[in-house]
């Protein structure tokens, strides 16, 4: 990483700290494990309870913060434009100097009601690491929603709309698919359909590691009957792939932008 | 010295500027002036590279903008009001400039004062008045002593106090030997501060000339009344 883009992490990280939306997201994630590890009687119940609600609220809360982060920094953007520095490094500060904040609050909020219990390791490390590759998935994809689109509303409304896609309605989509083509052998178009959405990788990453195959849906069980033994590792290296692509396709299209 | 050469920028089907050709000397002020909508703006932010021009050639001191960062060691941008990380300070927002062009001279301490921004300094840029940000946006612009200023609207906003410290510390540059390019609507301000002034119209450099020029030529007694005849003569 070079001194550029640490020093622009470093200031944005510094503002997205203070913010108040960080400090409710942080607080939202304490209270919710906080509770459920109170009264749901075992630490794999709240684990599994709290991988369902990080699913959903992770793609929306980092889509909607990254994009409104674009929006919202355009000005100080423009002023470190002109600054001698190189376009990609800004990209990359600004991206971190968002990212990296975001997920120190998943990670504290999340982790530190298990770490006064000891309870840290195992199933909700898996939940804490697959939360944060999220993050950065859907941070990278509301950058390219943000330096796509010039209009703040339709960038927003495009951000909800990919939320809503991939977090809300892909499994009941896949599931439809199974149904009307049930007579085929579709298990790796399924595949093919499941790899292409990182919620939905970072569910049956959740879901084979959790001891939950009840919760596990239609997909989860092909994911791990199709890659024997190995389908944790698959999805994860997919998942990870999910951070690079994202993220290359918005420092090009950063680099191209006129301001 | 700054040179526009053919600038023709498109966004989308809609033409900004076609084909803009200008020349800033060394040392030299100069306005630019132009309606709302003519593509002042677009044409600085092509010289500062935030804009990439479909066509033509932007130098500066003979050397080709494009793809190059380094030349804007020795540019200082003050941008039209500009909202800034909020939560930030005013003092955190210099310190991370300076931090990221390497500025190794302290810092201006005395601009600090005149432009009294001393009292503002630790406080998040929320909090700050549009004028008092408008002074920070200033002294980003001036503290690292650039060779070359580019102004866009600087005085927008600004109380008739802070707007006399600017402009009195724009003259100060413009005698160091800054080469200066502003833009304004206000052209009694250019008056007092140009050498010379370059009418944008629909995208097009339609004059550039020294300020007296521009009065003596259309007869005029100002430089507004000047310029108002220059753009009825152009449009009709």
């Amino acid at each position: 990483m070079t001194t550029v883009v640490s020093k622009i992490a470093r200031a944005q990280g510094r503002d997205v700290l203070r913010s108040r939306w960080l400090i409710v997201y942080s607080a939202f994630f304490l209270l919710l494990a906080e509770g459920l590890l109170r009264f749901s009687g075992s630490d794999a119940m709240a684990v599994i309870s709290l991988s369902m609600a990080a699913l959903m609220v992770i793609p929306l809360a980092t889509l909607m913060l990254s994009t409104m982060y674009v929006y919202g920094t355009r000005d100080f953007t423009e002023l470190l434009l002109a600054q001698p520095i190189r376009r990609g490094d800004l990209y990359a500060g600004l991206y971190l100097g968002l990212a990296l904040p975001t997920v120190a609050g998943f990670l504290a909020g999340v982790g530190l009601p298990f770490a006064v219990r000891g309870a840290l390791g195992g199933q909700v490390g898996v939940l804490l690491g697959v939360g944060a590759a999220l993050t950065f998935v859907f941070s990278a994809i509301g950058f390219c929603i943000a330096l796509a689109t010039e209009d703040r509303l339709r960038g927003m409304a495009a951000a909800l709309g990919v939320w809503l896609f991939a977090a809300v309605l892909y499994d009941g989509i896949v599931l439809t698919l199974v149904a009307l083509f049930s007579d085929y052998p579709i298990e790796r178009p399924l595949l093919a359909v499941m790899l292409a959405n990182p919620a939905e990788l970072g569910r049956v990453m959740l879901l084979l590691r959790l001891d939950a195959s009840a919760l596990m849906g239609y997909t989860g069980a092909v994911f791990e009957r199709f890659f024997g033994g190995y389908g944790f590792v698959v999805a994860g290296a997919v998942l990870g792939s999910w951070i690079v692509l994202p993220s290359v396709r918005a420092h090009r299209l950063f680099r191209l932008k006129d301001f | 010295m700054i040179q526009f050469d053919g600038v023709t920028k498109r966004f989308g089907d809609r033409e900004v500027l076609r084909g803009a050709t200008l020349t800033v000397e060394r040392g030299r002020t100069l306005g630019l002036i132009g309606p709302n909508g003519a593509g002042k703006t677009t044409l600085i932010k092509s010289l500062l590279g935030l804009c990439h021009p479909t066509a033509g050639e932007i130098r500066v001191n003979g050397r080709s903008i494009a793809g190059d960062d380094s030349y804007r060691t020795s540019v200082g941008y003050m941008p039209q009001i500009a909202r800034f990380p909020e939560n930030l300070t005013g003092a955190e927002l210099f310190a991370t400039v300076r931090d990221l062009r390497g500025a190794s001279k302290p810092m201006d301490e005395a601009l600090i004062d005149r432009l009294r921004l001393r009292d503002h300094l630790d406080s998040p840029l929320r909090v700050l008045s549009g004028g008092t940000r408008q002074k920070i946006n200033a002294m980003l612009a001036l503290q690292f002593d650039p060779a070359l200023l580019v102004l866009d609207e600087p005085t927008a906003g600004l109380d008739p106090l802070s707007s006399a410290t600017l402009k009195d510390e724009l003259l100060d540059r413009r005698a160091a030997g800054a080469t200066v390019l502003i833009t304004s609507h206000i052209m009694s301000e250019l008056e007092e501060l140009c050498d010379d002034v370059a009418l944008l119209l629909d995208g097009v450099i339609r004059f550039v000339g020294p300020i007296d020029t521009v009065t003596s030529l259309t007869r005029q007694g100002n430089l507004e009344r000047a310029i108002a005849a220059l753009m009825i003569r152009e449009v009709a």
